[in-house]
């Protein structure tokens, strides 16, 4: 009985363990795993790092980069006041209407709105951005493999390129990204942004707080999850202990 | 009797007054309650109950994110993911759903591969096991349908993919992709049928689910050791001995399906899909889900066409004529030495081919698959029908209760006819 089960184990684990097969393509450099706060199943996010990230997003990456997935609001869960927020959101001036007389306006920001996107369609990012689409990052983290880890690489992976690498016209050389050949400009430079808790500016730093924002804003769920998924896998095992022992109980006259 | 009132036992007078006019109680009762069942059963028989878990599980999570998504190719990302941010414990559901349909497969797996193992598939069973592959297929198409929904770039390509397989069949092919597009290329309308079918195709399942069980109350279970039970002495009541040994199964795959939505929810999943779909960039290697990698390597290892898509489906298909492929009148693998290291090598083969659909379609990768593919068709179609004329099986034991009680009373009768041939 307990051979089959170790049999069964085996044969699932199998079929786990080949699923990211699946992913393992492109022959992209291998990316260094940073030791960020959420990953492990204890994981949670770093309130400060997000927030820093959050201002290197909006002062730097949101020129180019959307996140029409998020809102204002969503900003409270990182420990912002209702105060901050609404004052975040007041900073930008969006869109409503039509109003009474069928115009459209333009107001001021509030918490519920989405945060704004740089421009109205993908085809101005194109124009704006030498042919490039910057993409959204709503759900950045989840949509590259490695997720923040990526993202920090990415952003300090800048550098001169190999003497046999060829970079073409308006493009530049980054060790992470596929190909090697990024439109995207180095984007961090130490001392870009000012942070309140006077954090050091250094590309390290502003890379590690925007990955861990981005991770944040792809899997706002994920302490919740965590916390949850803790909590139910103690009552299962638990459960399991007690399902084995009536199952024991009952089959003890049957063997 | 031909008519009038059922003649009920059931002690609760409520319950009886119902019983008499509409048995299910009893029903439930004989089917379920005193159900004799083979006295034998190792871990292998919990799958048949974890899947039809599963299955209410994929309905009931299903339900409620159909309440809150929108099936339109300009909005359904963003629904998803708004399930995802905004819903009441919308992740919650979605990971249950998306993985949910990767426990599925990992149990249906499983319990596909006991069936082999253990014979179950030959007579009187051979219509079960029949029934058995229809869900499956069934299962196949829901899962495929479901992948596309969240109209991420590998729902989008591999739907374009999967369905521009079907115009490799001559003349009606173009006219099945248009069928099945909805237009002239993957789009809304593409998006609108599959939703509509995604929530249809779980409702056959149950229907065919319920046929699988019906032919199996009729012929009962097969059990490991392939020998028919021959009085009560081989068998147990399904309740309260299979019910606690299921309850059992049922905790630890909670615990590994918990495992998976609240600690990996995306690991099965491709980083790929949560690009929104777009129809003017191809992702460098479109790949299924992970359940599909098999049969989609076996589509990549032939180099024609329609020859890959007929062997595709030929290696599901195959499996219908399963019990006429092995005429081997032995049941279990247990007393089948050659067949069991073939089987063996069979389930190798398709985890290789598992392995080789998810990486890129180049050498060394398409030759593995080849020699993978040879032996998975080999197998059924040369492999199993020449054992069943020249394997000599062990000998079988007397019966079951023999085995599993080394030595319990036989009955009148049973002795006399010591080796089971079905």
């Amino acid at each position: 009985m307990l051979r089959t089960s170790l049999k069964a184990l085996a044969i699932l684990g199998g079929l786990l363990a080949a699923a990211p097969a699946a992913q393992a393509a492109e022959g992209a450099a291998h990316i260094p795993n940073q030791g960020f706060s959420f990953q492990g199943p204890f994981g949670v996010y770093d309130r400060a790092s997000a927030q820093r990230g959050f201002q290197v997003y909006s002062q730097v990456c949101s020129a180019c980069h959307a996140m029409h997935l998020m809102s204002y609001r969503n900003l409270r869960d990182l420990g912002l006041t209702e105060q901050q927020v609404a004052a975040i959101a007041s900073q930008v001036q969006v869109q409503d209407g039509p109003n009474d007389e069928g115009q459209m306006f333009e107001r001021p920001g509030r918490p519920s709105d989405r945060f704004r996107s740089p421009f109205p369609n993908p085809q101005a990012a194109r124009a704006a951005n030498n042919g490039a689409l910057p993409p959204d990052l709503s759900v950045i983290a989840k949509a590259r493999e490695g997720g923040a880890n990526y993202i920090y690489a990415l952003l300090t992976g800048y550098g001169d390129p190999p003497p046999d690498v060829h970079i073409a016209e308006g493009m530049h050389y980054n060790a992470y990204f596929p190909g090697h050949q990024i439109a995207m400009a180095r984007p961090l430079n130490p001392d870009q942004v000012e942070f309140a808790d006077h954090t050091p500016a250094t590309v390290e730093n502003m890379a590690r707080d925007v990955a861990t924002f981005l991770q944040w804003a792809a899997e706002p769920e994920l302490e919740l999850r965590h916390s949850m998924g803790i909590k139910i896998i103690v009552f299962l095992l638990v459960l399991a202990g007690l399902a084995y022992a009536v199952k024991r109980k009952i089959w003890a006259n049957a063997h | 009797m031909a008519s009038g009132l059922h003649n009920s036992d059931i002690p609760n007078p409520v319950l009886r007054w119902i019983d008499q006019r509409m048995p299910i109680f009893t029903m439930m009762q004989k089917e379920y309650g005193s159900f004799p069942t083979p006295r034998n059963f190792n871990y292998f028989w919990n799958f048949g109950a974890l899947a039809m878990v599963n299955l209410m599980i994929m309905i009931a999570t299903g339900i409620f994110l159909a309440m809150h998504y929108t099936p339109h190719s300009s909005m359904a990302f963003d629904s998803v993911e708004r399930i995802m941010r905004d819903v009441n414990f919308g992740w919650l559901l979605r990971y249950v759903h998306a993985n949910g349909a990767s426990m599925f497969f990992i149990v249906v797996y499983i319990h596909i591969w006991r069936g082999m193992y253990y014979g179950s598939y030959k007579a009187p069973r051979e219509l079960l096991w029949m029934l058995g592959v229809v869900i499956f297929l069934l299962m196949m198409a829901t899962a495929f349908m479901g992948y596309v929904l969240p109209w991420g770039q590998m729902s989008f390509w591999g739907a374009t993919v999967i369905t521009n397989l079907f115009s490799a069949f001559p003349l009606v092919g173009e006219w099945i992709v248009t069928l099945l597009w909805g237009g002239f290329s993957v789009d809304n309308a593409t998006l609108n049928r599959f939703f509509s079918l995604h929530y249809l195709l779980p409702f056959v399942i149950v229907g065919v689910v319920f046929l699988h069980i019906v032919a199996l109350h009729i012929t009962g279970s097969n059990n490991p050791l392939g020998i028919e039970p021959k009085g009560p002495q081989d068998t147990l009541p399904f309740h309260p001995y299979y019910t606690a040994k299921d309850s059992f199964g049922l905790v630890i795959y909670f615990i590994v399906f918990a495992g998976l939505v609240f600690f990996a929810p995306n690991y099965l999943g491709h980083p790929d899909n949560y690009i929104p779909a777009d129809p003017l960039v191809t992702p460098a290697h479109i790949v299924p889900e992970w359940y599909f990698l098999p049969f989609y390597a076996i589509l990549r290892a032939v180099p024609d066409k329609l020859g890959g898509v007929l062997m595709m489906f030929g290696s599901i298909l195959v499996w219908f004529v399963l019990p006429w492929l092995d005429r081997s009148p032995v049941r279990s693998m247990r007393f089948r030495p050659i067949a069991r290291i073939c089987f063996l090598l069979w389930t190798v083969s398709f985890l290789v081919l598992l392995w080789c659909g998810g990486k890129p379609a180049e050498e060394p990768y398409v030759t593995i698959s080849r020699f993978a593919a040879a032996y998975y068709f080999a197998y059924f179609l040369v492999i199993l029908p020449l054992l069943s004329r020249i394997e000599k099986p062990l000998p079988l034991p007397e019966s079951i209760s023999r085995a599993v009680l080394g030595g319990g009373p036989l009955p009148a009768g049973a002795a006399a006819k010591p080796m089971e041939k079905a």
